[in-house]
């Protein structure tokens, strides 16, 4: 490849032709600004419509300013003179901002991306005190369907991030520039209501909204007003990977496990027990393991697929409703939990269902669709009654004045809080299925992994598709795939399509990298890093547990020996397990 | 594919349209399915006269396209329609030069005889829907009025009716 010589700001610098003039100047840590540009969406692909003009810069020798996220430098450029911040470039992009906030609603204090917004951000740097140009606005509906997206296209400044990420990145393909012009829109097909399209609510469309057009919905209230009740007992599960990511929003260290700061964190906000999804994962895996066993012993009905995470749930009932039948008919962890407090727990503390209130803390948008599956009700009873994501948990610590850096450290409570290192890994990309092969090892041999054995090294990482040959026991070999990102969960499936037998166990995620990476986590703000050190905090928290084995959990035992018997037992497969819809309409 | 209740009359029209697209042997992992997205869209409007959404999911499923992607071409380009047109569509430019010969008044004329207005509904009787567009390249002929394929030059308010009477006779 050839190098090229050139000049930025007057600084010579050598580059690979094809490296474009933002890459060039990030290495001269020359700040140019972006706002459409997002480098590292997941599975490869980024957003470079150069849509925006907000990277503008001046080349010599050029009549017009060029976009500099789209401008490859190229092996005819020898000797190219950029400036980045020239009185042209400056009042051009001053411009530009001013042209989008023209059309933008000026609601920054009540808006749910206030201070989390990159145009507001944009807007504080270049110090724009007036918009000079004031004409028709686009005002549209906001579209909230679907109990876990909310859309509000008045905010939307067109950067297709959103889109981007829904049909290149998860193939999910929900979203569309719609119409032409000054009205041309991101939006669904025919401007259908979200929850009507192919969407899975995975939330990656949140992650990246550089604004507040694309936002969850928040339950926040309702959880204020059922802890102020003093008619309900309210309690709460956390999800593995929530534990990784709210102290980034606190000043600990990215990735850095919190656990018992989060649980003191939780008893502070006024949650009458706080208890852990992990131990619903490690009960997940009692089920499924069970499951995977009796398939591989028939034979029949393989692969099978791991159905933790509701985003790839949704996404296959709308894309491969041929498949409906090969994924593990156990419900999620989530579900699972709010089905055993409704039943055992309430009956335990002697109280109704109706007065018993399950809060979950989820890293997950598509949760929130999941608790409100007609199907995870009893008379209209939800299992799950409110999901927050771990953003919207972090606003509530700071609205209550609650800071995690001060709060006491704590220990989750019991009957429905312990649970094994097995349990952490749910929240990564090969987690699942690890923690699953693990007790599948027990069952199949009547004896535990032991030391280094019990980490399954080949299903770990952030790549999108992983495969490995597992030997469960002598004879009984088991290839496996591991897809995160629901663009590699369709290479997967489409594997599955043509060749059944290749794969016998298979886990799913929606979100590239797993729910450490899920719609409802702190913002990345484009910092994949942040990914890698949440990976390595969940796998940390697993080491440090003596307990690494779901079936070890003596609460799980407990829990099967007073009330559920045994695993896919007849109550078990009433409050566990679930079945599956063509969502296509 | 989409599961509205598809009419049994259309069956035949669905039926064309499948055979369309299948002349044009498009595989699920040909990367050049969406440039022929376009032509399909045509030719299915052309079969239908216009494109609801049963007919875009359709030609998505047939494509291996999202019903999105077909969506988001329908709504970008003038031609395609998601209304039903009447049989005959009087297009009336009003590009800069049909507009300052006059164009703006064969336009009201057309719809005060009709009594419908230009891209709304065709005529309760289902033979005429109106729409305004720019510029068909005949600048030379302004005011430009055109009736389905065909094109009449130097039109007035008068001769617009004479237009509409002839194509209402025939019916």
């Amino acid at each position: 490849m050839k190098q090229v010589n050139i000049t930025i700001n007057g600084v010579p610098l050598t580059v690979p032709e094809g490296t474009t003039i933002l890459e060039a100047a990030r290495m001269l840590n020359i700040n140019i600004p972006t706002l459409c540009y997002y480098e590292k969406l997941g599975c490869g692909v980024g957003n470079k419509p150069a849509s925006c003009r907000v990277c503008v810069v001046e080349v010599e020798r050029r009549r017009n300013l060029a976009p500099a996220c789209a401008t490859p430098i190229t092996a005819f450029d020898e000797g190219m003179v950029i400036h980045t911040n020239t009185q042209r470039a400056l009042k051009a992009r001053r411009t530009v901002l001013e042209l989008i906030m023209s059309d933008h609603p000026q609601t920054c204090l009540t808006c749910a991306k206030n201070q989390d917004c990159e145009l507001q951000t944009l807007a504080a740097e270049f110090g724009i005190s007036e918009i000079e140009y004031q004409g028709a606005t686009n005002r549209i509906p906001k579209d909230a369907s679907s109990n876990a997206i909310m859309r509000d296209l008045s905010k939307c400044i067109r950067c297709r991030r959103c889109e981007t990420v829904c049909s290149k990145v998860q193939t999910v393909g929900a979203l569309t520039g719609y119409g032409r012009g000054f009205s041309a829109k991101v939006a669904t097909a025919g401007m259908m209501p979200l929850a009507d399209t192919s969407c899975t609510f995975c939330g990656q469309c949140v992650n990246v909204c550089p604004t507040g057009a694309i936002t969850g919905i928040s339950y926040v209230k309702q959880v204020w007003a059922a802890l102020n009740d003093p008619s309900k007992t309210v309690i709460v599960q956390t999800a593995p990977a929530v534990r990784v990511a709210v102290g980034q929003e606190f000043g600990f260290e990215p990735g850095v496990p919190v656990t018992k700061r989060l649980v003191g964190g939780l008893r502070a906000l006024g949650f009458d027990k706080v208890f852990d999804t992990n131990f619903a994962a490690d009960l997940t895996i009692m089920e499924e393991a069970n499951e995977i066993v009796q398939r591989l012993k028939s034979g029949q009905n393989l692969p099978i697929l791991t159905s933790c995470c509701p985003g790839w749930i949704n996404f296959l009932e709308y894309q491969f409703p041929d498949l409906l039948n090969i994924p593990s008919s156990c419900k999620s962890p989530q579900q699972m939990f709010g089905a055993i407090a409704k039943s055992y727990y309430a009956a335990k503390l002697g109280i109704d269902p109706k007065d018993l209130v399950v809060v979950s803390v989820m890293p997950c948008q598509a949760k929130k669709y999941e608790a409100s599956r007609p199907e995870f009700a009893n008379d209209e009873v939800r299992d799950v009654d409110y999901v927050v994501t771990t953003r919207e948990l972090c606003r509530m610590f700071k609205e209550a004045g609650v800071n995690l850096q001060g709060i006491a450290e704590s220990e989750y409570d019991s009957p429905l809080g312990e649970s094994s290192g097995a349990a952490d890994i749910f929240g990564v990309t090969g987690g699942v299925l690890e923690a699953a092969l693990r007790t599948v090892y027990y069952l199949v041999n009547g004896k535990n992994l032991e030391g280094d054995a019990v980490n399954f090294r080949d299903v770990r990482g952030l790549e999108g598709v992983k495969e490995a040959s597992v030997t469960v026991a002598p004879g009984l070999t088991v290839n496996v795939a591991v897809a995160s990102g629901l663009g590699n969960a369709r290479k997967v499936l489409e594997i599955v399509r043509k060749d059944p037998g290749r794969f016998q166990a298979i886990e799913i995620m929606a979100c590239p990298g797993g729910c450490i990476n899920g719609g409802g986590q702190p913002y990345l703000h484009g910092n994949a890093d942040l990914l890698e050190s949440r990976m390595k905090g969940l796998y940390a928290e697993d080491e440090a547990k003596t307990l690494r084995l779901s079936h070890e959990n003596a609460d799980i035992k407990q829990l099967y020996a007073e009330f559920l018997g045994e695993p896919g037992s007849e109550k078990a497969h009433h409050l566990l397990h679930t079945c599956y819809h063509c969502r296509k309409k | 594919m989409c599961k509205n209740s598809l009419s049994p009359a259309l069956a035949d029209k669905f039926a064309a349209l499948e055979a369309y697209i299948a002349d044009l042997n498009i595989t699920r992992d040909d990367a050049r399915r969406r440039g022929r997205l376009i032509q399909v869209l045509h030719r299915a409007q052309q079969i239908f006269g216009y494109l609801p959404r049963e007919v875009q999911c359709f030609v998505a499923e047939k494509m291996y396209l999202q019903e999105a992607d077909v969506s988001g071409v329908v709504s970008f380009y003038n031609y395609f329609t998601t209304k039903p047109k009447g049989k005959y569509c009087i297009n009336v430019c009003l590009g800069t030069a049909c507009y300052v010969k006059g164009a703006e008044k064969v336009l009201s004329e057309i719809e005060r005889v009709l009594g419908v207005k230009a891209d709304t509904n065709p005529t309760e009787d289902g033979l005429f829907s109106v729409s305004a567009l720019r510029c068909v390249g005949a600048c030379g002929l302004a005011p430009v009025v055109m009736v389905n394929e065909k094109v009449y030059g130097k039109v007035t308010p008068a001769m617009a009716v004479e237009i509409i009477n002839e194509y209402k006779q025939r019916g």
